[in-house]
């Protein structure tokens, strides 16, 4: 990155904090890490508290309003709403951080083989990456989902299969632009093996990327398993974001008068998203920015 | 690459995405755990109380077989299943509503959807881009930030969401458009148009809002970038006026990454209009793959699925064939 500190004006604050974290902190990166981080910490430490499982239909009273043993109340199961959401999120999460690893080692090996190999490799590699960009994925996840219902673990598997293709296209891009980069041939030049240009030039490149996508990936895994439970093709006995939003629907939560049963997950949602999303394109603000793009 | 080239290139791909999307709707239900045949069979039986007969569930497996196109190796299976799907539109009987075939099921539903996604994937794309565009070509101003922030707001709410909130806020809290949408049937005439127009609203507001947030944080990148260019600041010497400026040039040229994106972006808007129509009941392909799904009609989701990615694969075609006239470097060449 010696190329880009170089032609920076002397005297500016980033050029001061070089060596410090101080680069990666812009709004947007510190918003949806706060939200994120609150999420993700309430999401996974929460559940050791839980008083009971709030799978299990039937555990309390049904539709009690908001009170302090149950803070958003229970909705018509007899499910304590506020732990039910607590456990959604936590699974909604463990969803997308699978599908997340499944897709970023595919696309990455994909993309940067099909970016620094090139020729008729690269067209076929393309090819296929569109035609699984282009395929509609919902009308093929409904055809899984009504003849294998009860599996989450094939689901995870069958959103890695058909999600891989937009990341791996991002991903080769950067390879595009990557192979033309001077400091590449810089560094060669000035006597730095493949090993060192690999994990010194390279590889701080593509982790950038590798970091957006993931939580990109994340973001549409999540979607994608929310998406299937709202209209009840995956399994909605499982607490997920978008299974809490089926049972209220299919209930009819807003006739019965039990606005918090579809009213918090709809927010929890928003947040979980907006806050995922800040933080994904935060990361690519400060890297664009450290790689002097912007 | 001339222009001929170009077009012989897109149709190969087309081509190529109709083959490999067909062929993987042809091998998926194949490498399942659970047969529909047998899926279908226990379900007479259970109908039936058990009072089938072991012969009767033999000849029903073997016409099943037969109407599903499951006789003879896989090969053969593929080689009828293509020719079936791309030859002759052949989808055989819907299990449900027998004896009306898939296909007259579909061509009836298409229209629909065809007509929902058109209007509201246009107008997202128009009033998306225009935002993105006013952000973009201000960039400098505060004001503008505001409409890059209702793009960011707006963009990473998932499409169910948006649509659950629509019907909570505009049938419910304001009801301003009914809580469960009604689509007569039969033939069309003015009240009927009326009516199906005023019940298609909300869920056209849903795939324009979905498509909305994406296209002003993409235009407006763009635009700040096309805004840079020497071209536009020989413009402004030139004395053209902002609006000129902004749409002549600026936005003639960001307009073209956009095309493209739209054009790939196809399958995810569709995956969109699906749900849209299955949450609001609207009468289109989407409904009926929910429907087929939970009735166990596979015939009828095999073929709405075909015919998606046929559907799919053809409006990113046309959009592609329609880009040599936005971009005349293509055609000049």
């Amino acid at each position: 990155m010696t190329a880009t500190t170089v032609s920076e004006p002397a005297g500016t604050a980033r050029s001061a904090s070089r060596d410090s974290w101080a680069w990666l902190i812009n709004t947007r990166l510190a918003v949806g890490f706060v939200i994120v981080s609150i999420f993700t910490l309430g999401a996974f430490i929460l559940p050791l508290f839980a008083p009971a499982d709030p799978s299990v239909q039937s555990t309390y009273m049904k539709n009690m309003p908001l009170t302090a043993a149950h803070l958003l109340g229970t909705n018509s199961l007899g499910q304590d709403i506020f732990w039910l959401l607590v456990f959604s999120i936590r699974n909604s999460l463990i969803l997308g951080g699978i599908v997340a690893v499944g897709v970023t080692i595919i696309s990455t090996i994909v993309g940067l083989s099909a970016g620094f190999i090139g020729g008729n490799f690269e067209w076929f590699v393309m090819l296929v990456v569109d035609t699984f960009i282009t395929i509609p994925l919902l009308p093929l996840l409904i055809m899984l989902g009504a003849l294998i219902r009860a599996n989450q673990a094939f689901l995870v598997l069958a959103i890695i299969i058909f999600g891989w293709a937009w990341a791996a296209r991002t991903v080769r891009s950067m390879a595009l632009s990557l192979r033309e980069r001077e400091f590449i041939n810089m560094a060669r030049f000035s006597g730095a093996n493949t090993i060192q240009i690999l994990a010194r030039e390279i590889f701080p490149y593509v982790t950038a990327y590798m970091l957006v996508n993931f939580i990109n990936t994340m973001l549409f895994a999540i979607n994608t398993e929310a998406t299937l439970a709202v209209i009840g093709v995956s399994r909605v006995e499982i607490p997920t974001l978008g299974s809490i939003v089926f049972w209220a629907l299919n209930y009819n939560a807003l006739f019965t008068g039990n606005y918090v049963w579809i009213i918090a997950p709809i927010v929890a949602t928003i947040a979980l998203f907006l806050g995922l999303f800040l933080l994904s394109t935060g990361f690519n603000q400060a890297f664009a920015n450290r790689r002097g793009v912007l | 690459m001339g222009l001929v080239q170009y077009v012989g290139k897109r149709l190969g791909i087309y081509l190529a995405v109709i083959l490999i999307g067909l062929s993987i709707t042809f091998l998926l239900p194949r490498f399942m755990p659970a047969s529909p045949i047998e899926a279908y069979i226990s379900q007479m039986q259970s109908r039936a109380n058990g009072t089938i007969t072991p012969e009767a569930i033999e000849q029903m497996r073997a016409n099943l077989e037969q109407l599903y196109g499951l006789k003879g190796d896989l090969l053969t299976q593929y080689l009828n299943y293509m020719s079936r799907v791309l030859l002759r539109f052949d989808f055989g009987p819907s299990m449900s509503f027998y004896p009306q075939t898939v296909s007259t099921m579909i061509l009836g539903a298409l229209p629909w959807t065809l007509s929902l996604l058109l209007v509201s994937t246009v107008l997202a794309w128009l009033l998306g881009n225009l935002v993105g565009l006013v952000a973009g070509y201000f960039h400098t101003k505060r004001s503008a930030s505001v409409l890059e922030f209702v793009g960011i707001l707006l963009y990473p709410i998932p499409y169910y969401i948006l649509a659950v909130s629509l019907i909570l806020l505009l049938a419910y809290v304001i009801p301003i458009f009914p809580l469960s949408p009604t689509f007569p049937a039969g033939q069309m005439n003015l009240t009927k148009f009326g009516m199906v127009i005023y019940n298609s609203l909300l869920p056209a507001m849903t795939i324009v809002l979905a498509g909305f947030g994406w296209n002003i944080l993409s235009m407006k990148a763009l635009a700040v970038a096309a805004t840079e260019e020497p071209y536009v600041t020989y413009a402004r010497l030139k004395g053209t006026s902002n609006v000129t400026r902004m749409f002549s040039y600026v936005f003639r040229n960001a307009m073209l990454p956009q095309a493209t994106a739209l054009a790939l972006s196809l399958g995810t808007v569709f995956n969109g209009a699906i749900l849209t129509e299955i949450l609001f009941s609207y009468p289109g392909i989407g409904l009926i793959m929910r429907t087929a799904a939970g009735a166990g009609d596979y015939n009828v989701l095999y073929g709405a699925i075909a015919i998606s990615i046929i559907a799919v694969a053809t409006a990113g075609l046309v959009i592609d064939l329609i880009y040599p006239l936005l971009d005349p470097r293509i055609r000049h060449r």
